[in-house]
């Protein structure tokens, strides 16, 4: 019996996606011997001609990492989609649009303008900027056009499942992994390698009277480890976020920053976390609710940090 | 007669307080705008932020919450709950880039008709001088 095909590709993103498929360490080799990679940019040379050139739904199943954030993403995404008779959305990225959607607070032209002219290191007296085509004496260059919205995969093509995480716990990708090769998988749409429940659930942090009075940022205390971050004044994101992660980064006495993205049923990650942190305000009157609203923070920061692009908003106005 | 930007606010009213006083002002015959589209809900405490950004991303103008005023809630403090949400919501809004005249928290009891009207009123006009959101659009603007 051949082998299932398997593709891996990095879209928008930082790669740290591509670092949890390694973490699985010599589980890799095990896996590797089940399946047959056929596209894998990140690991091995492979050009988009050799995926053009491979007969639609080859690939057994496309893991595909990072957001859409231009015109190459988008035409690869597309291009596994037909190639794929599984297309997996695998890490924050891909699923919800990531760090590299915060960039939806901001526009093209404000973030070209910052980059390529007003930056301290940058000298640019003639005002360049990228263009997606530009003719030299050779012909004509072409790079990909950067769009000014950035989306989820599933914004751009039909997605088949979800894995959160940044990056998914290398666990959880083993989980993942073996799920496919098993055959053993949920109803199309499921998010698989995380939990249906929160990530307060698995927090082993003691949970006191859920009340806060004042509201702390990470530099300005160094929390009990034994206690809910939470009532300590440091928001965390455990109430609306997944769990599935382990609570890594609370074990590392950090507050969790959302990359599980949304419980199963919310809508918006966001509102609930934003309706989760403002109900245990220590505050009775306008004056002292007021105070505590004004300490948080870049709400739409904290609350969508991995999840604007999915988020009902998924940008601010322009 | 020029046509004239009718706006489309979305009203989420609390069932014990606001409802009430929406509903004296229609029985004691009061004149106000037609553009609240009231959803009775039974406590101001219940309208979860996630329902005011799906009105507004989904072709909503403006949203009014209304509850009971404060002391007054039927169930204690419900409204005290949703006036922390709206200030940390205010926030979020301003980031979004929504003007705070389209999102509105107000106070009105049963008896207050003649007042529930005239925040419609208000509230009506503001936004018709802001212009329609048409927040899909906004976001769909792509190149």
């Amino acid at each position: 019996m051949p082998k299932p095909k398997i593709a891996f590709n990095w879209a928008s993103s930082c790669g740290g996606c591509e670092i949890a498929i390694f973490e699985l360490g010599t589980k890799l080799v095990d896996v590797a011997n089940k399946i047959d990679i056929v596209f894998w940019p990140a690991a091995f040379d492979f050009k988009y001609s050799d995926l053009e050139a491979m007969p639609d739904k080859d690939i057994a199943v496309t893991f595909f990492n990072g957001a859409i954030r231009n015109s190459e993403n988008e035409h690869v995404a597309k291009l596994l989609r037909q190639k794929s008779k599984l297309l997996v959305a695998f890490g924050a990225c891909a699923y919800g649009g990531g760090i590299p959607a915060l960039a939806n607070t901001t526009s093209r032209e404000a973030i070209f303008k910052h980059d390529y002219k007003e930056t301290p290191t940058t000298d640019n007296p003639q005002s360049i900027y990228p263009q997606a085509k530009a003719q030299v004496k050779e012909g004509e260059l072409t790079i990909p056009d950067f769009y000014n919205t950035v989306k989820t995969l599933d914004q751009t093509v039909d997605v088949d499942y979800f894995v959160p995480g940044c990056p998914p716990v290398a666990e959880q990708v083993s989980n993942v992994i073996d799920a496919f090769v098993t055959g053993n998988l949920p109803p199309k749409g499921a998010v698989m390698g995380a939990s249906d429940k929160s990530l307060c659930h698995e927090c082993k942090r003691v949970k006191g009277d859920r009340k806060i009075s004042k509201i702390l940022r990470t530099y300005e205390t160094i929390p009990d480890p034994e206690k809910c971050m939470l009532e300590q004044g440091v928001i965390c994101m455990g109430p609306a976020t997944r769990g599935g992660c382990r609570s890594v980064c609370l074990d590392a006495n950090m507050p969790c920053r959302g990359c599980y993205g949304p419980l199963p049923n919310v809508i918006d990650q966001g509102a609930k976390m934003l309706s989760a942190l403002a109900s245990i305000f220590a505050a009775e009157n306008e004056e002292d609710i007021t105070k505590l609203a004004e300490a948080v923070p870049d709400p739409v920061g904290t609350f969508y940090r991995f999840s604007l692009a999915r988020s009902l908003m998924r940008r601010t106005k322009q | 007669m020029s046509s004239r930007f009718e706006p489309r606010i979305v009203g989420f009213l609390c069932r014990w307080c606001a409802y009430t006083g929406a509903d004296l002002a229609g029985t004691s015959r009061i004149k106000y705008p037609p553009n609240v589209t009231p959803i009775r809900v039974n406590c101001s405490g219940r309208v979860d932020p996630t329902l005011v950004l799906k009105a507004l991303a989904t072709g909503a103008d403006g949203v009014l919450i209304a509850g009971c005023h404060p002391g007054d809630c039927h169930y204690t403090s419900g409204n005290v709950k949703t006036l922390r949400r709206f200030k940390l919501l205010q926030r979020m809004l301003d980031q979004f880039g929504i003007e705070r005249e389209r999102v509105r928290l107000e106070w009105v009891s049963a008896s207050e008709g003649e007042r529930y009207a005239r925040i419609v009123e208000k509230m009506t006009e503001e936004i018709r001088d802001l212009g329609p959101l048409n927040w899909k659009a906004k976001v769909e603007v792509e190149a």
